[in-house]
C-alpha cells in the first residue's frame, strides 16, 4: 500500500503538485487520471523516487520514504517495477537480455535460474519466439509486453505504469490493460497506472484518482465514476461523444 | 549566463563524484568495459592511423620545402617531424579528432538513452546510472595513450616515407635527425597529457549527453555543443600542462 499526504513539487516558479493526498491499495489497479499538465507524470516520478518532492509524505507499507536510510531507499527501489510510456527497452539488448537485466543486476541467481525465470515471465505476458529479437524488430504491443515482463521479473511489490497503452490499437490496449490487472491480482501487488485512456478507466479502474491542477479533485472506482456529480470529472471522462452516449444510455437503463 | 556556466561546472564535478559511487556489479562492469574498449578505442584506430600517416608525411614535406639554406642539415627534417608529432600532433590534435568521433558518439548514445527514458529505467531499478554509463567509458579511455603511441609511430613512418621516398633526404639522414637531441621526458609529457585528455574525452561528452533535455533534435545539438566544449577544454588544458611541464 502507498499513502501520499500533502505532496508538493515545484520547478522554479511553476508549482506542479499543490498538495496531493491519496492512497493506493494493495492488490488493486490504481489509476491516476487527469488532463495534460495536471501533474500526473510528476506525481508518478515522485512515487518512483526520480523526483524529490518539496514537501509532503509518501509512505510505502506504512513507512515514510523520507525517513528511510540510503540502503532502505535502494531496497525499496528494488521492490519497484516500472512500465515506461515508450517501453524504455535497451536498444542494444535482445528481448531476453532486456528482461534478464534486472535479475543480472539485482539478484544472486545463476544463469540457468535467470533463464528459467525470464522464460516464465515471457510466457506470462504471452511472448513466444521473440527471445533473440531486438526491440526494434518487434511491434509496439510486443515492446509493451517486454516492458511489463522486465518490470515484474524481480517480483516487485509495487508496479508503476506510465500510459501503458498509449500508441496501441484498442484491442491490444485492452489486452495490455487486462494483463496488468491479472498480474496485479495474481501477485497481490500495488499497481499504479497513469493513463488518459477512458477504456482503461472503465475496464480496470479499481481505484481511480482524478488530478486537477496538482491536487486530488476526486477519488473513486469504475463503478461510481458513472454516478459522480463532480462536474470536473464528468467534463474529463465524458469529453468524447461516445462516452456521453454510453452515460445517457446507462442512466436511462438501456 | 555566468551563473549557468558556474552551475554547469558544479554539476560536472558532482557527476564525476557520483560516477565513482555505488559501483555496478563487477561481472556486468567487466562486460561493459570490454564493449566500450571496442567502441571507443579499437574502432578509432583506423582513422587515427590514416590521419597520422598522412599528417606525418605532410610535416616532412613542408619542413623539407621550407629549408632552402644548404647549410641547414637535412637531418633536421627527421628532427622536426619527431618533435611536431610527439609533442603536439599525436597527443593534442588526435585528441581533438577523437572529440569529434568518440565525443559525439558518447553524447548521442547517452542522450538518446535520456530521451527514451532508458536512464530513468536504470534509476528506477536502483542502479547508479552514472556509474553504469560513464565509469566504463573512463576505464576504457585509460587505453587512449596506446592510441597516441600508435599515432606517434605511424606519423613518424609517414614522415619517413614522404621524406626518403620523396627524395628530400636519405634514410640515414632521417634516422640521424630522429635521434638528435632526444629528451625522453618529452615522451612522458606527451603521454601524461594524452592521459588527461582521455579523461576529458570520456567525461565532458558524457556530461552533455546525461544532462540533456528535450527530443532527438536536442541530441544533435548536445553532440555539437559537446564537441565544441571538449575541444576548448583540451586546448586550454594543453596550454596549461605545457606551461607547467616544459616552460
Amino acid at each position: 500500500m502507498i499513502k501520499v499526504k500533502d505532496l508538493r513539487k515545484s520547478f522554479e516558479d511553476l508549482e506542479v503538485l499543490k498538495g496531493v493526498d491519496t492512497e493506493f491499495e494493495k492488490g488493486k489497479t490504481n489509476l491516476i487520471i487527469g488532463q495534460s499538465g495536471s501533474g500526473k507524470t510528476v506525481f508518478l516520478k515522485c512515487l518512483l523516487g526520480l523526483f524529490v518532492p518539496d514537501s509532503g509524505i509518501i509512505e510505502y507499507n506504512g513507512r515514510a520514504y523520507q525517513n528511510f536510510s540510503k540502503s532502505e531507499k535502494r531496497d525499496i527501489s528494488k521492490q519497484m517495477g516500472m512500465v515506461f510510456q515508450g517501453g524504455a527497452l535497451f536498444d542494444s539488448m535482445t528481448v531476453e537480455e532486456n528482461v534478464m537485466f534486472p535479475l543480472k543486476m539485482l539478484s544472486n541467481m545463476n544463469l540457468e535460474q535467470m533463464k528459467s525465470r525470464v522464460e516464465e515471465v515471457l510466457n506470462r505476458v504471452n511472448l513466444v519466439n521473440t527471445n533473440k529479437k531486438l526491440p526494434s524488430e518487434i511491434s509496439g504491443g510486443m515492446q509493451k509486453r517486454v516492458s511489463i515482463a522486465r518490470a515484474i521479473v524481480n517480483k516487485p511489490a509495487f508496479l508503476f505504469c506510465d500510459e501503458p497503452n498509449s500508441g496501441l490499437d484498442p484491442r491490444t490496449a485492452s489486452v495490455i490493460d487486462n494483463l496488468i490487472q491479472e498480474i496485479t491480482h495474481e501477485n497481490d501487488i500495488t499497481t499504479v497506472i497513469n493513463t488518459h485512456d477512458m477504456n482503461s478507466v472503465f475496464e480496470i479502474g479499481e481505484n481511480i484518482i482524478y488530478l486537477e491542477n496538482g491536487v486530488t479533485a476526486w477519488q473513486g472506482n469504475k463503478d461510481n465514476i458513472y454516478k459522480t456529480d463532480n462536474q470536473k470529472v464528468n467534463d474529463f471522462v465524458y469529453a468524447s461523444n461516445l462516452f456521453q452516449k454510453v452515460r445517457i444510455a446507462q442512466r436511462e437503463g438501456l | 549566463m555566468l551563473t549557468t556556466y558556474i552551475k554547469s561546472i558544479g554539476q560536472y564535478f558532482i557527476m564525476i563524484y557520483e560516477t565513482f559511487r555505488r559501483m555496478t556489479k563487477t561481472s556486468e562492469l567487466r562486460r561493459l568495459i570490454v564493449q566500450e574498449l571496442n567502441d571507443l578505442i579499437v574502432s578509432s584506430l583506423g582513422i587515427v592511423v590514416f590521419i597520422s600517416f598522412f599528417i606525418g608525411a605532410v610535416i616532412a614535406i613542408q619542413t623539407a620545402l621550407n629549408f632552402s639554406n644548404p647549410f641547414v642539415p637535412k637531418s633536421l627534417i627527421g628532427f622536426a617531424a619527431r618533435q611536431s608529432i610527439i609533442l603536439e600532433f599525436a597527443p593534442t590534435f588526435v585528441s581533438i579528432i577523437m572529440a569529434g568521433k568518440v565525443g559525439s558518439y558518447i553524447t548521442s548514445s547517452i542522450g538518446t538513452m535520456r530521451v527514451s527514458e532508458q536512464i530513468d529505467a536504470l534509476e528506477v531499478m536502483g542502479i547508479n546510472s552514472l556509474n553504469y554509463l560513464v565509469f566504463p567509458k573512463i576505464v576504457a579511455m585509460c587505453m587512449f595513450p596506446f592510441v597516441i603511441a600508435i599515432s606517434m609511430f605511424v606519423g613518424i613512418i609517414g614522415a619517413y616515407f614522404a621524406g626518403v621516398f620523396g627524395g628530400f633526404l636519405s634514410a640515414d639522414e632521417f634516422l640521424a635527425g630522429l635521434q638528435e637531441d632526444f629528451i625522453p621526458f618529452q615522451v612522458f609529457y606527451a603521454f601524461l597529457k594524452s592521459f588527461i585528455f582521455a579523461f576529458i574525452l570520456a567525461t565532458i561528452p558524457s556530461f552533455h549527453g546525461y544532462y540533456m533535455r528535450g527530443g532527438s533534435l536536442e541530441v544533435g545539438h548536445a553532440a555539437t555543443t559537446s564537441f565544441v566544449w571538449t575541444s576548448v577544454i583540451i586546448i586550454f588544458t594543453n596550454y596549461f600542462i605545457t606551461q607547467l611541464l616544459l616552460s
